[in-house]
């Protein structure tokens, strides 16, 4: 007989084993269940709604970008139409700025630009916010970049203005440059925007995003701070080829409504003179973090509580054996105790995968609904994401029961394992996203124990060029979705592996 | 396959106490071996280790010519019944069946036939938690006979079964042998096996002390000693002592001889003219026989039965 032949045997023999007994099937079942419930009890509770002029009203949702995400896209342009291919080139001369109210006193507005504060040359699809687009810019701190569709950034060479910046489009190619005398050019990038169309508004811009600082409560916690800030860019020898007629317009592109009617927050302007340009903007042009709404793995926080049923379940189905000696039964049946154990493993994770898969399946759409229903903003993001949010977070339930079933071989005891499992998987994550730890220590747990796997749900991405807290409490997780299951992934090769040995070294 | 168990020099040790000291037999086919010996003596033990469960410190032990461990569906060559009470109480008899059934690649028909043989009948359909000792002896015996092997081991199969399972048990093990199997049966009571085992392997301290037939066995151990029922005590001492027999007074008219067998005693006192109403050639009991022999190899401790 093929060792195939014989695996395939161990492995129904397992199957049934488990499907057997009622109380592990029913634990997977409301491990199972758990999820969904706890998805719409908590959506249920969740409302949202904003003030506008006296009435309550639902919120204003952030536009989204080309790829369906919610995006910022608030500046200040002045532009013109380009039909068909084209190029803007501008000196950038000056770039100035403040800040509004910092740390330590907050008792003054201080002159200044914060790291990100963006200004240069845009080709956009539309006036539509959320629309594509390419810039070239020179930044507070970050030097010279192009950036497109809201995720995409490219260095330049380091330092501000002033600088000369020039972006090209041809057909859906679009090219930034940057030179320091307007003779000598180099490219910055190239990048491919394939929905633009032959009509786009070509421009110099301004913006500037909230300054951004935390502090600690004095009760634990942390305080997030964001202010008021405003960039003047000057341009001169601005210079458009191209068909691209007509004069300047200033729009003020996705305004913060005023407390009056028709009221505009903190307005940007532009100011032309002898072919001089006095460019002033706030707000940004950048991917919306989790502080823009709600993440979709949101409707997922009943995983901690199937994890733990989930662990019992994987823990019982080899510590039940070593109670009542029926592993001695099981040992006789099937010598071979490596590929026992690997089939234990298999039918265990299978079973929790597809358990897992279907919880999770059915409770992110109908958390999403409740939660939109009760007007809270839930990010969209892509549909290939969610589906990696789901399976990864199937495969997380999956991988902690085949850990836990590891480790109840290694100790034969049911409460021993248990404690250890739960321990190893859920106690860390509970620490790092429940503010009682450091911030530096909270990440640390999330890199090198098995609770790193939890980044496998994060759906919002940590973007370089947005200052934002990027924390566990706000749903950001230091590892790759993937490295991070791929950690706990290593604990339970890990922990399969010792069994094994120690399976096949001691008398059963 | 050779249907035999071969167990040669085993040792084992659990720390400080010796399990194993030597352990060798050979179980033939075709008849029943009783495998007794006191608590403690080391009969599980050596089962363990035949089934590839326990590894031996020395020695080894082959079925059929080959390790347990090397065999491919084993339980179709070696049914075993180790603990009746290695069940998930959660889970039926038939289903704890069913998935030995499928770990050889057999199917629920099989199941389904043992548990006719066993007489379980619905019980089966019961979690198994429930069940008496008796009940879970027979799920045990179903497990041992499922594979169909021709080699069967069971350790202390009596144990907890009324009268009517002993006799049911007595049967199907004489049954069992005389299909041609290899069967070993271990026992701490050598009652239980009086009338089933054909050979006898009795184990004390974790070696074989003896291995032969029950009749054998039994001769043995009545050292051929005579009681005699006569009027005249003293003449038939002194006639049975000068031929050579060891003679002792063990009653007002009943004296006991040891040496010659009956038939000489009978001639000598005739031959001497002493009259006597009655002599008895002394059988063992296959029990007594028993316990003359383990008799230095029981080891009371008071730590209970190890392991």
């Amino acid at each position: 007989m093929s060792p195939a032949a014989g695996f395939a045997r161990t492995l129904r023999a397992e199957w049934t084993k488990f499907r057997t007994v009622r109380g592990w099937v029913l634990g997977t079942v409301v491990a199972a269940l758990l999820v969904p419930l706890l998805a719409a009890v908590s959506a249920a509770g969740s409302h949202a709604s904003c003030d506008r002029n006296g009435v309550e009203t639902a919120c204003p949702e952030p536009p989204l970008g080309p790829d369906g995400r919610a995006v910022h896209d608030k500046f200040f342009f002045v532009h013109r139409t380009l039909d068909g291919d084209g190029s803007i080139t501008v000196r950038l001369t000056s770039m100035s700025g403040i800040i509004t109210y910092p740390p330590p006193d907050h008792d003054e507005i201080v002159p200044g630009l914060v790291p990100w504060a963006k200004a240069g040359v845009i080709v956009k699809a539309s006036m539509e916010p959320g629309s594509s687009y390419a810039a070239v810019m020179a930044t507070g701190e970050h030097g010279v970049r192009m950036q497109h569709d809201y995720t995409g950034d490219v260095a330049g060479r380091p330092g501000g203005a002033p600088r000369w910046l020039r972006l090209t489009r041809a057909g859906e190619t679009l090219t930034g440059y940057e030179s320091a005398d307007g003779r000598q050019w180099a490219e910055v990038a190239a990048v491919r925007l394939p929905d633009l169309p032959a009509e786009v508004e070509i421009g110099m811009f301004a913006a500037s995003p909230g300054d951004l600082t935390v502090k600690q409560a004095d009760l634990g916690g942390l305080i997030e701070q964001m202010r008021f800030t405003e960039t003047t860019a000057v341009f001169d020898q601005v210079k458009v080829e191209g068909a691209a007629p007509g004069a300047w317009r200033h729009t003020d592109v996705s305004p913060t409504p005023g407390t009056n009617p028709g009221e505009v927050h903190h307005p940007g302007s532009a100011v032309e003179s002898g072919g001089t340009f006095t460019v002033v903007g706030s707000g940004d042009i950048a991917p919306v973090g989790t502080d823009g709404g709600m993440a979709v793995e949101l409707t997922l926080t009943g995983i901690l509580f199937a994890l733990v049923v989930v662990v019992v379940v994987a823990v019982l189905f080899v510590t039940a054996e070593y109670r009542r000696g029926l592993v001695r039964v099981t040992l006789a049946a099937s010598p071979r105790r490596g590929r026992v154990l690997a089939a234990k493993a298999l039918v265990i994770g299978g079973v929790v995968f597809a358990a897992g898969l279907a919880a999770s399946a059915v409770a992110m759409p109908v958390g999403k609904h409740l939660l939109r229903g009760n007007g809270n903003h839930v990010l969209p993001v892509p549909a290939l994401t969610e589906v990696r949010v789901i399976a990864g977070v199937a495969a997380l339930l999956a991988v902690s029961a085949v850990l836990a079933l590891a480790l109840g071989t290694l100790f034969r005891r049911s409460a021993a394992a248990v404690v250890t499992a739960l321990a190893l998987i859920l106690l860390p994550h509970v620490l790092a996203t429940a503010s009682v730890l450091p911030v530096e220590l909270s990440l640390w747990l999330l890199r090198i124990t098995p609770a790193a796997a939890f980044a496998v749900q994060q759906s919002i991405p940590e973007y370089p060029q947005v200052v934002d807290f990027y924390v566990p409490q706000g749903g950001y997780y230091p590892l790759p979705p993937w490295a991070g299951l791929g950690v706990l992934c290593c604990y339970a090769a890990l922990a399969l592996a010792l069994a094994v040995v120690r399976l096949n070294r001691r008398d059963a | 396959m050779e249907a035999t168990i071969e167990v040669t020099g085993l040792r084992k040790r659990f720390g400080r106490t010796v399990a194993l000291d030597g352990m060798t037999f050979r179980v033939p086919p075709g008849r029943v071996t009783g495998f007794v010996g006191p608590n403690g003596a080391g009969k599980s033990t050596t089962m363990r280790v035949i089934l590839g469960l326990d590894a031996p410190d020395e020695g080894r032990a082959l079925v059929g010519g080959v390790p347990y461990r090397s065999l491919e569906e084993p339980l179709t060559r070696v049914g075993a019944l180790l603990d009746a009470g290695a069940l998930q109480p959660s889970r039926t008899g038939r289903d704890h069946l069913l998935w030995l059934a499928h770990s050889q690649g057999l199917g629920a028909a099989r199941v389904d036939e043992v548990i006719g043989l066993v007489g379980l009948g619905g019980t089966a359909r019961r979690r198994a938690g429930g069940y008496s000792l008796g009940m879970r002896q027979r799920l045990g015996i179903a497990a041992a006979l499922l594979g169909d092997p021709p080699v069967l081991m069971l350790d202390e199969p009596f144990n907890g079964l009324d009268p009517d399972g002993i006799v049911w048990i007595r049967g199907l093990l004489r049954s069992l042998a005389a299909e041609g199997r290899a069967v070993l049966v271990s026992s701490h009571l050598m009652s239980e096996l009086e009338g089933t085992a054909g050979q006898l392997v009795v184990a004390g301290r974790g070696r074989v002390v003896a291995d032969m037939g029950v009749a054998e066995l039994i001769e043995a151990a009545s050292h051929d000693r005579v009681t005699i029922r006569t009027t005249a005590r003293s003449r038939a001492m002194e006639t049975l002592a000068g031929a050579g027999a060891t003679v002792a007074v063990t009653g007002g008219d009943t004296v006991t001889a040891s040496g010659p067998p009956a038939e000489r005693v009978v001639e000598l006192l005739t031959g001497g003219g002493v009259p006597f109403s009655e002599v008895t050639a002394h059988r063992a009991t296959l029990e007594e026989a028993y316990m003359e022999l383990t008799r230095d190899a029981v080891e009371f401790r008071a730590d209970g039965a190890g392991r």
